[in-house]
């Protein structure tokens, strides 16, 4: 809880709770990691949601994105697993609780290398679940090595020049058949906080690539992970909003042909205004062919890339009762004295 | 069918004897044709005669083609450990069968088919020639099934003249094809027509008879070790499963999924659990770790390989404290190894599986009633120490057709552990430190997400932390730690299950053993016994070693360790628990692929034994 002392009542959410109780512990990275403004916008958007923080669960692999679910998010349960292998920690969470909002943080040598595998799966079976990655394309607690999500040609202090194309994160998520897939840049607050929402309220894994800037090792033009490039490269799909369910939705009518409403699962709206590029994200072709594209130009492009509110989630394949199955006890859980009687009469 | 359907007498049998229920059979055919389905009516037919029997499969890592032996011993005793020797061959395998005719005993048997090269030129065994093709041509059945029924011909062949009844055929076959008549009859026609063959063709000469036990069997089950693993775990209320598919474990796992939705869904059809098949054996267990933490009963199946890829998260669960269960059926290592051949070497590793200083507790079934027993009591563990827990069966065990004890329904409520809920903490006002050892038997209390209280959450890492669960670097956060966790160790060495000791009166020297080579050894000890050497015999069911482990090696000079690694792994165990015993144990192990068998432990341990007597003296 927090140590607020002054007399003047703190400001509270829709349930009861304030800014402070959705807060973590100081952060250890650098001063100026994009990754910590990452955490804010995450308190952000789970006070003005409201996210109940017992029901919310944080987990993580290794490495300075991972670490940093402990800046957040303080009285949530968090998980910080193993390199790479956060999916499978997350998969097996939700199987067994599934009224759990599992916001999961990465970075892009825990998604891109050591755990592309459990990536793709994770999005395969569509757990329903927030998967972030803090993307910087460069290895921070190792001291600045290439990672796969760095551009081909770039230079690094120690690494050298990398001769390899980049992995991008968006377009592996949207050929692995994920239904929420967008790129933000943590210096564009606004953004990052409108997809965070819309995120959390799609049903199904919901994949942010945020340009997360490493202000040790990789924060210069040569990078399109940096601040200098991100600022003068960030091209917006759209202009973005998100209204909740229990708000009434406005839009000028007039504005109708440049606009996209999309109704996320839990009623919530999220409206695109198209920019210049005229971008449709139910359009699996079209969202394929702007990330090639900006992937050969040298463009950042942000925004909501693809959204697809069809495909299956994993609980609706496992066909698991109502309830999380981890609250389940011993008369749910241990069949009759009877039933193994039955079984054991047709071994015999 | 009785003996005196037969026209003719045993002839040939060199003493006239008869051989009643106790001998071997070896049915050597190709993988992938069906043979299976043969032999399990074979010994299924035995088994409902009352007949103590135990059947193994030694197939190769193959879907089709490659030699398959399916052995079968008969043993009026009771004695159904692996018998290298067969006196009856079923040469069906034109690949096989120049060194499978080498194989049968003087005295022995042979039943052949017609279409193999067999010269019947051994005076020393009784020659069946069985026209399988001819008789397959008889019967009108698809070209697709005439490869299937072809192995319904030895059956019928083997039947007529050993003496089992076509009544117990019928009703293993029945079972088999799970009451599909249409299967069944076509198969019992096959079988039938075979037997008549023989009655006109094919007088009796040997001496081997199946006889009928009035009430043998009574109550006993003939079943797998890994259906009983997986209905066990049923029982023991797992709800979350992960796997990937490996022999020889891909079995566990199709238990599951047999029995779980016939088990454990509700009215309305929903599943009380989750069975997820993962990407890989990392994943699988990052699964369970992940469903274990959220409060789930988690457990994974596989087998060395997977057990290899396994060590990185059996080390966060052992450091985080999370609950799991880990089944290995174990196959030959290292490496890919022999996948379809069965071993106990990966105790040593699994052990101390993951980097660093790490324990973790291990089941060790022998017999079928067990892997159900440790089935519901692995997951109990689980959550009692709130760590990974280990069951080693073996190919043997977990793949083979046993006869087993029934198993027995748990008695006692399921074990959730040291979870506090939301009222516990609000009585504690919070204050609580989830790796704490409040209890001071080294087992910390842990919290659930989803608990509505504003001091439940904690943040769980396989980095160094203090009992808040807070990062730490600290060295005594990090020795304290380890030794807590130790001291949870050996606090599982009071609750893991104990010890089963076989006394015989003056036994004078001890063995020591685990899992499957039980019935070897209980064999062995009774040849042992015929020479003058008697002995004490203590099955370890698990690890960490409990102490009536000590307490027994205390009372002999003489100890010896029998297991079916090449190391002698348990043996290395012992030895780091009872350094001031060490002298008075001795390794006797072998892994060549096979269950170790009684005649080579007895010749083993007798030599052995000999050595040591006469050096005291």
């Amino acid at each position: 809880m927090s140590d607020v002392t002054n007399t003047k009542a703190a400001k509270t959410n829709n349930i009861g709770l304030e800014k402070n109780d959705y807060k973590g512990l100081p952060s250890t990275l650098c001063k100026g990691c994009g990754h910590d403004s990452v955490s804010a916008r995450i308190i952000n958007v789970a006070y003005d949601m409201g996210l109940p923080p017992h029901r919310t669960i944080k987990i993580s692999g290794i490495g300075c994105s991972s670490k940093s679910p402990a800046y957040f998010l303080g009285r949530s349960h968090s998980f910080n697993a193993l390199h790479g292998r956060m999916p499978s920690v997350a998969t097996g969470a939700m199987a067994a609780h599934r009224d759990l909002l599992t916001i999961g943080i990465s970075g892009d040598g825990d998604t891109a290398s050591i755990g592309l595998g459990q990536f793709k799966h994770l999005l395969r079976r569509n757990v329903p679940m927030l998967y972030i990655v803090e993307n910087n394309g460069v290895y921070g607690l190792t001291k600045g090595q290439f990672s796969a999500t760095a551009d081909e040609g770039q230079t690094l202090k120690y690494a050298g020049v990398n001769e390899l194309p980049p992995i991008d994160i968006c377009l592996e998520a949207i050929v692995g058949n994920c239904g929420f897939v967008a790129r933000s840049f943590a210096g564009d607050p606004r953004q990052v906080e409108t997809l965070l929402k819309a995120a959390i309220s799609y049903k199904g894994t919901a994949v942010i690539d945020i340009i997360s800037p490493c202000v040790t090792f990789n924060n210069h033009l040569s990078s399109t992970k940096s601040y200098p490039f991100g600022k003068d490269h960030e091209i917006q799909l759209q202009e973005l909003s998100y209204i909740p369910h229990y708000e009434e939705i406005t839009i000028d009518e007039y504005d109708d042909g440049t606009r996209k409403k999309v109704q996320l699962h839990d009623g919530s709206w999220i409206t695109l205004k198209k920019l210049e590029k005229g971008h449709d994200p139910t359009d699996f072709g079209q969202a394929v062919n702007i990330l090639q594209e900006a992937q050969s130009k040298k463009e950042l492009i942000t925004g909501l890339i693809y959204i697809n509110n069809n495909y299956k989630d994993l609980h609706s394949v496992l066909g698991t009762v109502d309830q999380p199955i981890s609250s389940l006890q011993e008369k749910d859980l241990r069949p009759s004295r009877e039933s193994l009687e039955d079984i054991m009469a047709g071994m015999r | 069918m009785s003996e005196t359907s037969h026209a003719s007498e045993p002839q040939t049998a060199a003493n006239g004897a008869r051989q009643i229920n106790d001998f071997c059979i070896n049915v050597a055919t190709a993988n992938g044709t069906g043979s299976q389905t043969s032999n399990i009516a074979l010994l299924r037919a035995m088994f409902r005669m009352g007949i103590p029997v135990a059947g193994k499969n030694l197939f190769p890592s193959n879907i089709q083609g490659l030699p398959t032996w399916y052995n079968i011993r008969l043993s009026k005793a009771g004695h159904i450990a692996h018998r290298d020797v067969a006196e009856i061959l079923v040469a069906m395998n034109p690949k096989t069968v120049a060194e499978d005719l080498t194989k049968v005993p003087s005295g022995g048997v042979i039943f052949y088919d017609t279409a193999l090269p067999v010269k019947e030129d051994r005076e020393d065994v009784v020659y069946y020639a069985m026209p399988v093709k001819d008789m397959v041509k008889s019967m009108s059945v698809a070209p697709n099934l005439r490869e299937y029924i072809a192995n319904m011909v030895y059956v019928g062949v083997v039947a007529e003249l050993l003496g089992i009844e076509m009544e117990m055929l019928r009703s293993a076959l029945d079972t088999h094809f799970s009451g599909k008549k249409k299967a069944v009859d076509l198969n019992m026609q096959m079988i039938e027509m075979a037997a008549e063959h023989t009655r006109n063709n094919l007088p009796k000469r040997d001496p081997y008879w199946i006889e009928r036990i009035e009430g043998g069997n009574k109550d006993l089950l003939l079943v797998e070790g890994n259906a009983a693993g997986a209905l066990g775990s049923v029982y023991g209320g797992v709800n979350v499963v992960a796997w990937y598919p490996i022999t020889p474990a891909t079995s566990l796992a199709d238990g599951l999924n047999e029995y779980l939705p016939q088990l454990r869904r509700t009215s309305e059809g929903k599943s009380t659990y989750a069975v997820i098949q993962a990407e890989d054996e990392l994943a699988a267990i990052g699964m369970c770790v992940g469903a274990g933490w959220a409060g789930a009963r988690s457990m994974t199946s596989t087998s060395g390989p997977g057990i290899s890829l396994m060590a990185e998260f059996a080390g966060l669960a052992y450091q985080a404290e999370i609950p799991t269960v880990v089944w290995d059926i174990q196959r030959v290592g290292p490496s890919t190894g022999l996948p379809t051949r069965t071993s106990q070497g990966d105790l040593g590793f699994t052990y101390q599986l993951g980097h660093g200083d790490s324990r973790h507790i291990i089941l060790l079934p022998a017999n079928p009633a067990e892997c159900f027993e440790f089935g519901y009591k692995a997951l109990d563990l689980a959550e009692q120490f709130q760590t990974p827990v280990f069951v080693l069966s073996d190919l043997d065990l977990g793949m083979n057709l046993w006869m087993s004890k029934p198993f027995v329904y748990p008695e006692t409520p399921m074990n959730r552990g040291k979870v506090l809920t939301a009222e516990q903490l609000e009585a504690l006002n919070g204050n609580w430190g989830r790796y704490a050892d409040v209890d001071g038997d080294g087992i910390p209390y842990r919290t659930l997400p989803g608990t509505n209280h504003p001091a439940a959450g904690y943040f769980t890492r396989g980095t160094g932390h203090n009992d808040k669960a807070a990062y730490s670097e600290r060295p005594e956060d990090w020795e304290g730690n380890l030794q807590r966790l130790r001291r949870k160790f050996n606090t599982a060495r009071k609750h893991v299950p104990k010890p089963e000791l076989t006394q015989q009166d003056g036994g004078s020297f001890g063995l020591i053993s685990f899992g499957t080579n039980h019935n070897a050894i209980i064999e062995a000890m009774e040849m042992l016994k015929a020479d003058g050497h008697v002995c004490d015999y203590l099955r370890i069911r698990a690890l960490p070693a409990t102490a009536e482990v000590g307490e027994f090696i205390e009372k002999y000079d003489r100890v010896y360790v029998i297991e079916n690694n090449f190391d002698g792994q348990m043996h290395g165990i012992l030895l780091q628990d009872n350094p001031s015993h060490a002298t008075r144990l001795a390794s006797l192990s072998r892994q060549n692929g096979m269950p170790l068998s009684a005649i080579w432990l007895h010749e083993q341990i007798k030599a052995a034994h000999e050595r040591f007597t006469k050096a005291l003296a």
